[in-house]
């Protein structure tokens, strides 16, 4: 689902963020992201969601080579990725309805569909009661998984999660890697950046681990 | 549940899924554009005063080369009138006898241009410029009269033009017996040489008032995005499309326009009420028959039109400088 094939990303000064990374995660597979602070991690989501265009080597999602996809494509490609954020990227200027509601909205679908598609992915992480109140009235855990319904609402095929847990408590962190768990089991393949190695060790998934931009475990054949 | 209520019998459905889909898409698609539509005038009434100032600009900006255009075609309108007494004058050559001079009259009323042509002999012009000049003893010393026939030609409605009455007087030029043919075109061509300047003079002041309003638009347009920039972000993550970005910010122009063709309107009818009743007086005093023409319904449309139009036009100015700039590049921290 999700392919580097030799990626190396250097940005305009010296500093190379990836080099020579391979790896393949396939569908409805669960895999950690980590390694310190700057070695790559953020560069890794990034040139999956086409914010980034790698310098060398081919990224490849869903049988898409991102390389030479045109610009005018790249909104295409994101439909087909969720991402959740650390700081959840929500927005305060309407109702947690209408935040989930936004993937459904760029795709054009109608108002009956969006409805029940959204409740759904709120009924998901367990915040249908709260649909009509406002993000900011929600507690940190409660607005990071509305970021989450927000992410898989559509229903793509790959989940990213940058940090999803960096600012919960143990017990949150561990009622959001049940929900990851659960997409990866319908089918979803779910790449997680974190470096929460307490929470590493208890999942006892996939974990890739990048050093200095050069991914030194994880990167063979998927279930290593 | 009470949603089955809602749904047709199954074999209906299946025949029609097809086409049904298209049509949701359609639906929704402009489902989403009156959402945006009426999302971005509730953004306009939010903030009144602000939205209201911009108005303001823009009306100012419109009205000023409307009015001009206004008066132009105002002016125009006078110089038909006056051209409906052109007259041309063909004196006839001073031997012709009265008969030769009569097949000359007829050859002429002949034309299709022409509407009535009036012989006057020379004799009865010898009389009329006896009583009128006051130099009835000065004319008795001539031994034969100096004056002769002559033809006072009216042209048809259609060709009362400057053009048009310079073609007659080349025809009537050409014919036998005809010694000179005078007509005041003169001055005709001079007001309509001024009209023809100010005409080039409002439109350059027209193009670059419209380009200010372009620029004023682009402006508060470019605030627009900036206080919404979040929104934008999220959105292009999400997967919105550059369109689908940009339309709130295009629909915001086109409000904007609307405003400002509605205040430039306002302004315009504003200033005819105050400016009928002086106008009225002055053309009374020249006997004149000119009224400043106020747009109607359809001028006041195309006003409206154009209004939003240059809105849409500052927003996509400003859309495509500054929105493509918002890349969610820099969102994934760390």
């Amino acid at each position: 689902m999700i392919e580097f094939r030799q990626v190396t990303k250097r940005y305009d000064s010296d500093h190379t963020a990836l080099r020579h990374v391979n790896f393949h995660l396939d569908r409805g597979e669960l895999a950690f992201l980590t390694g310190h602070s700057g070695a790559g991690k953020s560069t890794l989501l990034k040139l999956v969601m086409v914010m980034e265009r790698p310098t060398a080597g081919e990224v490849i999602v869903g049988g898409q080579k991102l390389n030479s996809l045109p610009r005018r494509q790249i909104p295409y490609i994101r439909r087909h990725i969720g991402v959740v954020f650390q700081n959840h990227q929500l927005l305060f200027d309407r109702t947690v309805f209408d935040n989930v509601a936004m993937p459904l909205e760029v795709m054009g679908a109608s108002p009956e569909d969006t409805g029940r598609r959204v409740r759904a992915a709120l009924d998901k992480v367990g915040l249908l009661s709260k649909e009509k109140m406002n993000p900011m009235q929600l507690s940190g855990g409660e607005q990071q998984r509305v970021g989450i319904a927000r992410a898989v609402v559509n229903k793509p095929p790959v989940l990213l999660a940058d940090e999803p847990t960096g600012n919960l408590d143990p017990e949150l962190s561990a009622d959001i890697m049940h929900l990851f768990t659960q997409f990866s089991q319908v089918g979803v393949t779910v790449l997680v950046a974190t470096h929460d190695i307490a929470l590493i060790h208890a999942m006892n998934r996939r974990t890739l681990t990048l050093n200095q931009g050069e991914l030194v475990a994880g990167g063979g054949v998927s279930g290593h | 549940m009470a949603t089955d209520s809602r749904q047709k019998p199954d074999g209906q459905r299946g025949a029609n899924r097809a086409r049904s889909v298209m049509g949701d898409q359609a639906r929704s698609y402009l489902g989403h554009h009156r959402k945006v539509a009426r999302d971005s005038m509730q953004r306009l009434w939010a903030s009144p005063v602000a939205s209201a100032m911009t108005w303001a600009v823009m009306g100012v900006a419109l009205a000023l080369p409307v009015a001009l255009l206004l008066l132009l075609s105002s002016l125009q309108g006078v110089s038909a009138g006056w051209e409906s007494t052109a007259r041309i004058t063909a004196y006839l050559d001073l031997d012709l006898p009265l008969s030769d001079a009569r097949n000359v009259a007829r050859e002429i009323g002949a034309d299709g241009r022409v509407m009535t042509v009036q012989l006057v002999e020379r004799d009865q012009a010898l009389e009329e410029f006896r009583a009128s000049s006051g130099l009835n003893e000065a004319l008795d010393f001539l031994e034969e009269n100096p004056l002769p026939h002559t033809l006072l030609v009216t042209p048809e409605d259609g060709a009362r033009s400057a053009d048009g009455v310079q073609a007659l007087v080349t025809f009537v030029e050409k014919l036998r017996g005809v010694d000179q043919v005078q007509v005041d075109l003169g001055w005709l061509q001079r007001l309509n040489a001024m009209t023809d300047i100010l005409a080039r003079a409002v439109w350059a002041l027209a193009l670059l008032l419209g380009g200010a309003v372009i620029l004023v638009i682009g402006n508060t347009v470019r605030l627009a995005i900036e206080s919404r920039r979040d929104e934008i972000l999220v959105a292009k993550l999400v997967g919105g499309t550059d369109a689908f970005v940009r339309r709130p910010f295009l629909y915001t122009g086109a409000w904007f326009g609307l405003g400002g063709g509605i205040v430039a309107w306002l302004l315009i009818q504003i200033s005819l009420w105050w400016l009928s009743g002086p106008i009225e007086r002055l053309a009374g005093l020249y006997r004149s028959e000119f009224t400043l023409q106020g747009p109607g319904v359809d001028g006041a449309l195309a006003l409206i039109i154009v209004a939003m139009l240059l809105g849409w036009l500052g927003a996509w100015v400003a859309v495509k400088r500054h929105l493509d700039d918002i890349e969610p590049g820099d969102i994934a921290g760390g």
